[in-house]
């Protein structure tokens, strides 16, 4: 379930593009607010809609309680320490959710990234997503294929 | 420098009756392109057919005495306070570009219809807080041109991109300062005061007279969607969490054990930084 971004909530603080993993959530060049880049590359792991101090990420549900009048909206209250979760399904069933914030204190996780160097302008300038290229192993000896792993398709699962 | 009215001493060459026509151009002509606005994008319609919409869906009745209250807390917080804002420079550039600008205006206003030439003589609070009101403008506005907007502070991208969205602060902050410039070389009978006063002149009818193509109807319509906001705060339609930690009930859920000890307010987390990790 991937995230996406109401734009006339979003104040374009930029607290998504800070701490999305995966790098894509971005700010709209001509609008100047966060949106999704590229939701297929979605981790889901809602940092996202957690960080977001103006509730103005969600989550776009799957298909089996999407699109009709489905929400799936969460509420990350620091002080109190708590996340809630709202999910309506398209049935009209509400299940709520309330559970402690786990997140551990910034640059205590590994890998390190306060440690990380930030990215050069070539790689700013790039189409590439940050550590793509290390993950499909561009850097690497090239993609990754069943015959440099090995491996055969049979009946379409791998062997 | 600071204690003259600019205004008066143009008086001099530019008749006053040309200079007053100017101003009431300048407020039609931001009348008439706020209008044009609202009707060209029909954000009204928009937005009234989404609050017919969204009332209708409300678990929750929000009463005429609860719509006050949440007028009153939008016009203080949302509106005198820029409380919108999750970044606290941002907040800050804003309320001196804002506060700032409603000086200026005023002041100009002012001395232009009450004190137009050095026959009557203008209170020296007059053009004080006319240069005070236009270096607020320029402090946080030329700070969010180049240090806080967020495709320079969070994407990295070059301060001197310029496109359409940008024409509101561009012009306010080449009009506010090519003003200013145009005052002070006034004052002290410098060549080019002529030159930046046509400068000044240009800017501000840009300023004035781009608002169907600039942010600066968001004026008028930010009060409305932030009002918007809250009120489907309130009768529960933007379908937020309600379950808190404050609820005795939650408190004894097997999960809640992690937070048995934990103080009532544990801090700001994510907020407490701004967010510059990219």
């Amino acid at each position: 379930m991937p995230t996406f971004v109401y734009m006339t909530k979003c104040d374009g603080c930029g607290h998504c593009v800070d701490i999305c993993p995966s790098d894509i959530m971005h700010i709209d060049p001509t609008t100047r607010r966060a949106y999704n880049i590229e939701p297929s590359m979605c981790w889901e792991c809602f940092a996202c809609v957690k960080a977001c101090p103006q509730d103005a990420i969600d989550v776009r549900g799957y298909a089996d309680f999407a699109p009709l009048g489905h929400s799936v909206r969460v509420n990350r209250d620091e002080a109190k320490g708590t996340i809630a979760w709202k999910i309506k399904f398209r049935n009209g069933t509400e299940k709520n959710f309330l559970s402690p914030i786990t997140t551990k204190p910034w640059g205590t996780a590994i890998p390190k990234l306060a440690d990380v160097s930030g990215p050069s302008q070539e790689m700013r300038d790039s189409e590439l997503l940050y550590s793509e290229p290390k993950y499909i192993r561009m850097d690497d000896g090239g993609l990754h294929t069943l015959k440099s792993n090995g491996l055969k398709l049979k009946k379409g699962v791998y062997y | 420098m600071i204690n003259v009215n600019p205004f008066a001493e143009l008086s001099a060459s530019v008749p006053p009756a040309v200079m007053q026509t100017f101003v009431i151009v300048m407020i039609l002509l931001v009348a008439a392109g706020t209008l044009f606005d609202i009707i060209h994008k029909g954000s009204a319609k928009y937005f009234f057919e989404n609050w017919r919409k969204s009332r209708s869906k409300g678990v929750k009745e929000v009463d005429g005495g609860e719509m006050v209250s949440i007028a009153v807390k939008t016009g203080l917080v949302d509106v005198l306070l820029s409380g919108e804002f999750c970044n606290a420079r941002r907040r800050i550039a804003h309320l001196l570009t804002m506060y700032g600008f409603v000086i200026y205006v005023v002041t100009t206003a002012l001395m232009i219809f009450g004190y137009p030439t050095t026959a009557t003589a203008t209170p020296t609070i007059l053009p004080q807080l006319w240069w005070i009101g236009g270096l607020m403008i320029c402090v946080g506005g030329y700070w969010f041109w180049f240090f806080i907007r967020v495709d320079v502070a969070v994407e990295g991208g070059s301060p001197f991109r310029l496109m359409r969205a940008d024409l509101f602060i561009l012009s306010l902050l080449a009009s506010v300062t090519l003003g200013l410039i145009w005052a002070y070389l006034q004052t002290r009978g410098g060549s080019g005061a002529t030159v930046f006063f046509g400068l000044y002149i240009i800017a501000t009818t840009v300023l004035f007279g781009s608002v169907p193509w600039s942010k600066f109807a968001h004026m008028f319509f930010k009060p409305a969607a932030a009002f918007e906001k809250r009120v489907s705060k309130a009768d529960g339609t933007d379908n937020l969490p309600t379950l808190t930690r404050d609820d005795p009930e939650q408190q004894k859920r097997h999960s809640m054990e992690l937070l048995r000890d934990a103080p009532a307010d544990m801090g700001l987390g994510i907020k407490r930084e701004a967010p510059r990790h990219y």
